[in-house]
């Protein structure tokens, strides 16, 4: 197993610092803007997001967590059915501008499955989504990220692991692993 | 692992810890989403279920339909007083026609001890037991923990009295396995007539005095007397019954306790539980009504959720 570092802490920084300033660019003052982390791992990304928004807008802008096991389009096409997270959304999502928050967009089928679970709390005026990694040219599906940490050119075989200090890891660093022996 | 050890939800019995906690987990993330404006996830939607009751049922069958309609599975509803099982047909006939049409999963409650066990082995179907006579009520005991654990926090070490017509509930023989399973201290307490003789094997403690029962536990879990199935008499009278047995706002009034209540419904008023104990601050009757509708979506989705 190969690993290779795309990100270190150091880079992840400046570059949660950037897409925190195209996100004030676009939003200006936030008023009618909320965050929503998907589980189970863009809700760390989201809260660091949001922490970072609010030093430099002052603005708490709300969070919510949304899971998408109950939407996805493999049940009954997996071994196992999948595990389902907590979803927390306090606020109504109708008329909002929504930012949808992921570590990884990879297929496309976990944000098809969170616009659907979205849909249940409402018509949101607007979505955009916001990934750390985007892995190019394996999407199934006609689905493109609007705010981008990283691209990355990767093939299916290969797995993108992102490791956050608010997840217990040591160190923010991103890796590309390689699956093949 | 997010997958239960059986195919089928037979019983309490032959779960394990393990899944048990799987389908709490699973029911947490349910209940959040019958409480959201819109209470409909698409997960079954290529999934059809069949709801064979052939005894009378009316919140289990709700509460299974709901759950499978949340879930957006197609339904079909067949019970057996309106059908050809009054023309002779057997049990085994029923099910393959009904399966002869693409089922994917029965719900089944019989009268027979054993009869959904006895379709696991014929048929190719995921199998709920929704109640097989005397024997076991698995949904209802899984929903009955869930509600302890959600009141009180956890199971573990609490101490539950069954209280009433042990000998013909399956609900308490489902409540026992899953209780023990759980780490709960269980006793019942009833007419020595209404308590079975094999019960005593199972390691529960036997009490013949509802003070004393009430008095020692956590958690009194108050059974209904089933009239329908007692074809002798196992008491004098229903008024001595509840004399003796019946659980009133005073009696839990002057406990030195907060006690918790349950009922698997439907209740008798004024015979195991009179009204004001039914309604009082004690009683978690309805959190139970609404817990089963999320445990049930929980055990369909994990039963469904895996390839074949």
């Amino acid at each position: 197993m190969q690993k290779k570092l795309i990100l270190d802490s150091d880079l992840l920084d400046i570059t949660l610092s950037r897409l925190c300033e195209q996100l004030i660019e676009n939003h200006g003052s936030f008023e009618n803007s909320v965050i929503l982390g998907m589980q189970p791992r863009g809700i760390f990304l989201a809260e660091q997001i949001q922490k970072k928004l609010k030093e430099l807008t002052k603005k708490d802008i709300p969070l919510g967590f949304l899971d998408a096991t109950f939407y996805r389009d493999d049940f009954r096409r997996r071994d196992t059915p999948a595990k389902a997270s907590e979803t927390r959304v306090s606020f109504v999502i109708e008329g909002k501008l929504v930012i949808l928050i992921d570590d990884v967009l990879f297929t496309g089928r976990t944000v098809r499955a969170a616009l659907d679970a979205m849909i249940a709390f409402g018509r949101p005026e607007k979505v955009e989504l916001l990934v750390l990694v985007d892995r190019t040219h394996t999407r199934d599906l006609p689905i493109a990220a609007d705010y981008v940490g990283k691209y990355v050119n990767t093939i299916e075989s290969q797995r993108v692991l992102v490791e956050l200090e608010a997840q217990g890891y040591k160190q923010n660093r991103i890796w590309l692993i390689n699956n093949q022996d | 692992m997010s997958k239960l050890s059986q195919r089928h939800l037979l019983g309490i019995k032959n779960i394990t810890t393990k899944d048990i906690e799987l389908i709490f987990e699973t029911a947490d993330n349910f209940k959040e989403v019958i409480n959201r404006p819109i209470k409909k996830v698409p997960s079954l939607r290529d999934i059809t279920i069949a709801n064979i009751f052939f005894e009378n049922s009316t919140r289990t069958r709700l509460s299974f339909e709901l759950a499978e309609k949340r879930l957006s599975a197609d339904v079909i509803n067949f019970s057996a007083s309106n059908s050809s099982v009054k023309k002779g047909e057997t049990l085994l006939d029923t099910v393959n026609n009904i399966l002869a049409m693409k089922v994917d999963m029965v719900v089944m409650r019989h009268a027979s001890v054993g009869a959904p066990h006895f379709l696991s082995k014929h048929i190719k179907a995921n199998i709920v037991n929704a109640g097989d006579g005397t024997h076991e009520h698995p949904t209802q005991a899984l929903l009955d923990t869930y509600s302890i654990r959600e009141k009180l926090g956890n199971v573990q070490g609490k101490k539950v009295a069954i209280i009433g017509d042990i000998l013909h509930s399956r609900v308490a023989l489902s409540d026992i396995f899953a209780l023990q399973k759980l780490g709960a201290k269980v006793m019942v307490c009833g007419p020595p007539t209404l308590l079975p003789k094999f019960i005593s094997s199972l390691g529960v403690q036997v009490e013949l005095d509802i003070n004393k029962a009430l008095a020692w536990c956590d958690v009194a879990n108050v059974l209904r007397i089933q009239l329908e199935r007692q074809h002798i008499k196992y008491f004098p009278s229903l008024r001595e019954y509840s004399l003796y047995y019946g659980i009133t706002k005073k009696i839990l009034d002057n406990l030195k306790k907060e006690i918790v209540v349950m009922h698997p419904g439907p209740i008798n008023r004024g015979v195991e539980l009179s009204s004001d104990a039914a309604d009082s601050q004690h009683s978690i009757i309805l959190d139970q009504v609404e817990n089963g509708v999320a445990i049930r979506m929980a055990v369909l989705y994990l039963l469904a959720g895996s390839a074949n």
